[in-house]
C-alpha cells in the first residue's frame, strides 16, 4: 500500500525517465522506441518487431534505448506503427525484417530510414507524426495516453498525472462536489444515447440501498467499432481511476467491467491494471489513507449484441441469459443484483479524470453548446486512413472523412457514411457538412451511437447495406419480445426479396409499416432502433429501392442476382489474372486469347473486375 | 445421448482420467462456487475443451447447483459458446461492417468452395471448421479472418489457397 507521498515520488521519478516522449527539444542521448501493441498492429505482427528490437538491444548491449509496447496511435491503416522519440520519427508498415536497418541507421547513426517513412494522402512524405494530415484536426482527450505510455506499467500512467484526480477527489472534494463537477461539465454518455452523465450519477447517489455498484459497459457490440477496446488496450488505468472516482461519488464499494471475450488483449491489460492498482493500494481498503474502499472485477461477455443494452448487461453479469428487463425500474434504483447501480460506457469514464483535474469549465470549452468535449470514432470501410480518430464535438463529417480520413480510395465517389451501427443510419453526401453532435445526427435520421463510422463508396448498394444490418439484428434479437423477434425477420424477408430481384409493389410501404410498429412496441433499444438502417436509407436512397422493385435493377450493381459480369472480348488480353483470382473458378480460357465467364458458376463477387489490368470486365 | 459416456480420447496412458475435467473443477472452486460466475466458467470451459461438452455441463451443474436446463439455456444464448467440437483449425471470417464493406463475403465464399463446407461446418477429417464472426476489431486490416489465434488481414480471395496450404 502506498501513501500519497510515495505515489508522488513514483510520479516524479518516472516522469524524469519518460518526459522525453513529450519533449521534442530534449537534448539527452536517450531514445524511446514506441511500437503499437493494439489489436490492429498486433495482428500485423508488431510483437515480432518488439522481440527483435529487444534482442538487438541485448545482443549489442545498447544503452539508453528502450522499446515500449503502447496502445493504439490511431492510424491503423499504416500499421504496424513505430515512433522514435524524442525526434518523433514515424515509421509506417514496418516489418520484422526492417528492424536491423532501423537500428543500424537510425538508432546508432541518427540517419532516418527514408523508405519506411509514411506517405501522406497528398503524396508528401512525412517524417513526424504530427505532420500527418490525419492528426491535424484531432484533439486527444480520451486517447491522450494511447500511444504515449506502456499500458502495462502503472508507474508510467502515474507519471502523466495518473491517480492525481482520485487523490484530489478523496482528499479535497465531497461526493456532492464530484457529482456537481461532472454535471457542470455537460458530459453526456458516449455509449450511444447521450444521457447526461452527471444526472445519472446524481440519481444513483440519491438512490437508497445498503450496497451500491458501479459498472462499465465495455461490450462494444457495434460491428466495426473499436474505440472502447483501444482505451482498454492503451490506457486501462484511466478506466480504473475513473470508476473509483464514480464509486466515491455515488457511494459504491464494488465495480464490474463487462468486456466482450473477443477482446483478449484488452481483457489482459485491464486485469493487469487492476492487479497493479491493488498492489499499490489504489484499489482495496483505505485508499490514500482515507476511509474509502473500492474494488473492481472483470466480467466477460460471450458474443451477444443485446448484452450491450444496460438491463441485459446486468442479467449477463449475474450469469444469466442476456435478456433485457423492462424499465423502470432503472439501474440507478435497481440494477446489478437488485441494488442501485451506475452504468457508464468506457469512453464516458475515460473523460472523468480530466474533468476533475482541469475543471468542468475547461471541458465545457470543447465542443458545441449541447454536446461537450470530444468524441472518438472508429473510421472504417471505403476510406484511406482507416483508424481511430478523436475530434471535438461539432467537427463536420466532411472534415473527418476527407481531411482526417484522407477521402475515398481507388478514385471512387463518396456515397454514404453510416454511424450508430445497427441502431443508426446512413448519411448521404448532401449532409456531409453536418456538425457531429447528438442532436444534429438525430435530426438527419442517424445517431451518434458509440462511435462506429463506416464510409461507403459508390459501388455500395443501400438496399443491400440495410439488409446487412437487418441480418445482424435478426441474428442478435434475443427473442424475448415478439415485435423485435418476428418483426425484424419479416422486414429482412422483404429486403431479401428486393436484393434478389423479386421485389413487389407495396414492399416499401410494408417496410415502413413494420418499421413503425417495431419501433413503437419493442421492449428494449435493440428493437426500438433496429428499423433505423432501413428508414434512413429509404429516406435518402428511395430511388434505389424503387429501381430494385420496378426495374429489377440494382443501380450500384452490387446485388448480384440482378447483374451479370462479362468480359469484353476486344479489351481482354488473355493474361489469366481474372481466372486466378476468381473464388469459384468460373473463368476459363487460353492464355493470350480472350477469357470468358461461366454465368452458372459466377457468384458476381466482382473480384475479377477489380483485378483486371485492362478494365475489360464489367457488370451490367 | 452417446455423449454421456464420452471419455477422454487421449492416448497418453492416463487411463481415461481427464485433466481438463480436473482443471474445470479447480476453476469452479477458485470462483468460490459463486453462481454469478457462470459466464466466466463457461468461457473457461470453452477455452479448455474447445467447446462445451455434456460432461462439462454436468460438472458445472453439480458443483454450482444450477439445473442443467438453465446452463443449457445460457450456453445457447451466447454465440461464443459451442456445443459441438470445432476443427483442429477453426477459421473465422469477420463479417463486421468494415470488413463486409471491403468484401469479406467473397473471402467466405472462397473458403466455402475450397473446404467444401458451409458456415458452421467442419471438414470430414476434422481439420478445418468455418465460422462467420462479428468484428474482431482489426478494422484497419479489413477484410480479415482468423485461423485459431493467427490473424490474416488485407485479404483477397486469391490469397486463400496459399494460406490454407500452410495448415496442410
Ligand atoms: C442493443 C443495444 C446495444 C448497446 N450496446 C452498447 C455498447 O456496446 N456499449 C455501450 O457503452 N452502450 C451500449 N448501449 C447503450 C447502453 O444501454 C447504455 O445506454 C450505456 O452503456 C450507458 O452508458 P453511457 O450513459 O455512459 O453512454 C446499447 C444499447 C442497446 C439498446
Amino acid at each position: 500500500m502506498k501513501t500519497i507521498n510515495e505515489i508522488n515520488e513514483i510520479r516524479e521519478k518516472t516522469l524524469s525517465e519518460i518526459s522525453l516522449r513529450k519533449d521534442i527539444n530534449y537534448k539527452g542521448n536517450e531514445k524511446h522506441i514506441l511500437v503499437c501493441g493494439g489489436t490492429g498492429c498486433t495482428s500485423s505482427h508488431s510483437d515480432k518487431i518488439i522481440s527483435k528490437m529487444n534482442a538487438i538491444i541485448e545482443e549489442k548491449n545498447i544503452e539508453n534505448v528502450r522499446v515500449i509496447r503502447t496502445g493504439c496511435f490511431g492510424l491503423c491503416a499504416k500499421g504496424p506503427i513505430i515512433i522514435i522519440r524524442p525526434e518523433d520519427t514515424f515509421y509506417a508498415m514496418a516489418q520484422e525484417e526492417d528492424v536491423e536497418e532501423i537500428f543500424e541507421k537510425h538508432i546508432l547513426n541518427g540517419e532516418i530510414v527514408e523508405r519506411l517513412l509514411c506517405k501522406d494522402i497528398d503524396g508528401n512524405t512525412v517524417k513526424r507524426l504530427d505532420e500527418l494530415n490525419f492528426y491535424k484536426k484531432q484533439k486527444r482527450v480520451v486517447l491522450k495516453n494511447c500511444g504515449m505510455i506502456d499500458p502495462e506499467n502503472i508507474d508510467e500512467y502515474i507519471a502523466f498525472d495518473g491517480y492525481k484526480a482520485l487523490e484530489k477527489v478523496l482528499t479535497s472534494m465531497t461526493p456532492d462536489d464530484v457529482v456537481n463537477e461532472v454535471k457542470a461539465s455537460g458530459l453526456r454518455g458516449r455509449g450511444g444515447a447521450g444521457f447526461p452523465t452527471g444526472l445519472k450519477w446524481e440519481f444513483t447517489k440519491k438512490a437508497v440501498g445498503d450496497q451500491k455498484y458501479v459498472a462499465c459497459n465495455a461490450d462494444e457490440g457495434d460491428p466495426g467499432a473499436f474505440m472502447d477496446r483501444s482505451v482498454l488496450e492503451g490506457d486501462p488505468h484511466a478506466l480504473v481511476e475513473a470508476m473509483a472516482i464514480a464509486a466515491y461519488a455515488v457511494g459504491a464499494t464494488k465495480g464490474y467491467v463487462y468486456v466482450r471475450a473477443e477482446y483478449p488483449i484488452a481483457v489482459r491489460r485491464l486485469q493487469r491494471a487492476i492487479d497493479q492498482a491493488r498492489e499499490y493500494g489504489l484499489l482495496g481498503k483505505g485508499i490514500f489513507g482515507t476511509e474509502f474502499e473500492f474494488d473492481l472485477e472483470i466480467r466477460l461477455g460471450a458474443g451477444a449484441f443485446v448484452c450491450g443494452e444496460e438491463t441485459a448487461l446486468m442479467e449477463s453479469v449475474e450469469g444469466h441469459r442476456g435478456e433485457p428487463r423492462p424499465r423502470p425500474p432503472f439501474p440507478a434504483n435497481k440494477g446489478l443484483f437488485g441494488k442501485p447501480t451506475l452504468l457508464n460506457n468506457v469512453e464516458t469514464y475515460a473523460n472523468i479524470t480530466q474533468i476533475i483535474l482541469n475543471g468542468a469549465e475547461w471541458f465545457g470549452s470543447i465542443g458545441t453548446e449541447k454536446s461537450k468535449g470530444t468524441k472518438v470514432f472508429a473510421v472504417g470501410g471505403n476510406i484511406n486512413n482507416v483508424g481511430l480518430v478523436e475530434v471535438p464535438m461539432g467537427t463536420t463529417l466532411r472534415e473527418i472523412i476527407f481531411d482526417i480520413g484522407g477521402g475515398i480510395p481507388g478514385g471512387r465517389e463518396f456515397k454514404a457514411a453510416q454511424t450508430g451501427g445497427p441502431s443508426g443510419g446512413c448519411i448521404p453526401a448532401e449532409h456531409l457538412d453536418t456538425p457531429i453532435d447528438y442532436e444534429s445526427l438525430s435530426a438527419i435520421g442517424s445517431m451518434m451511437g458509440s462511435g462506429g463510422l463506416i464510409v461507403m463508396d459508390d459501388t455500395k448498394c443501400m438496399v443491400n447495406i440495410a439488409k446487412f444490418f437487418l441480418d445482424f439484428t435478426v441474428d442478435e434479437s434475443c427473442g424475448k419480445c415478439p415485435p423485435c423477434r418476428i418483426g425484424t425477420k419479416r422486414m429482412n424477408e422483404i429486403l431479401d426479396r428486393l436484393t434478389n430481384g423479386q421485389g413487389k409493389e407495396g414492399d416499401i410501404e410494408k417496410l415502413e409499416e413494420l418499421a413503425k410498429n417495431i419501433k413503437r412496441s419493442s421492449l428494449c433499444g435493440l428493437g426500438q432502433t433496429a428499423p433505423n438502417p432501413v428508414l434512413s436509407t429509404l429516406k435518402y436512397f428511395r430511388d434505389e429501392y424503387e429501381a430494385h422493385i420496378k426495374e429489377k435493377r440494382c443501380p450500384s450493381g452490387e446485388c448480384k442476382a440482378m447483374t451479370t459480369v462479362t468480359i469484353d472480348k476486344d479489351k481482354c488480353k488473355g493474361c489469366s489474372l481474372c481466372a486466378k483470382n476468381c473464388p469459384v473458378n468460373a473463368i476459363s480460357g487460353e492464355l493470350k486469347s480472350p477469357f470468358s465467364i461461366d454465368p452458372d458458376k459466377c457468384i458476381k463477387c466482382g473480384v475479377c473486375i477489380a483485378k483486371c489490368p485492362f478494365k475489360a470486365i464489367s457488370r451490367k | 445421448m452417446s455423449e454421456n459416456n464420452e471419455k477422454c480420447q487421449c492416448q497418453c496412458g492416463c487411463g481415461g482420467k481427464d485433466e481438463r475435467e480436473e482443471k474445470l473443477v479447480q476453476i469452479i472452486k477458485d470462483c468460490n462456487y459463486d453462481k454469478s460466475q457462470l459466464m466466466h466458467i463457461l468461457n473457461e470451459t470453452q477455452n479448455i475443451f474447445g467447446y462445451i461438452p455434456m460432461r462439462a455441463q454436468k460438472i458445472i451443474s453439480e458443483e454450482l447447483g444450477i439445473p442443467m436446463a438453465e446452463i443449457y439455456g445460457v450456453i445457447t444464448f451466447y454465440s461464443r459458446f459451442s456445443l459441438e467440437p470445432k476443427g483442429k483449425y477453426n477459421i473465422a471470417v469477420c463479417l463486421g461492417t468494415a470488413c463486409y464493406v471491403k468484401g469479406s463475403q467473397g473471402i467466405l465464399d472462397k473458403l466455402k468452395e475450397i473446404l467444401g463446407i458451409d458456415v458452421g461446418g467442419i471438414t470430414p477429417d476434422g481439420k478445418f471448421s468455418l465460422e462467420a464472426t462479428r468484428c474482431i476489431g482489426a478494422c484497419g486490416l479489413a477484410p480479415v479472418m482468423t485461423i485459431n489465434e493467427e490473424v490474416y488481414g488485407k485479404l483477397d480471395p486469391s490469397m486463400i489457397k496459399d494460406i490454407l496450404e500452410k495448415y496442410q
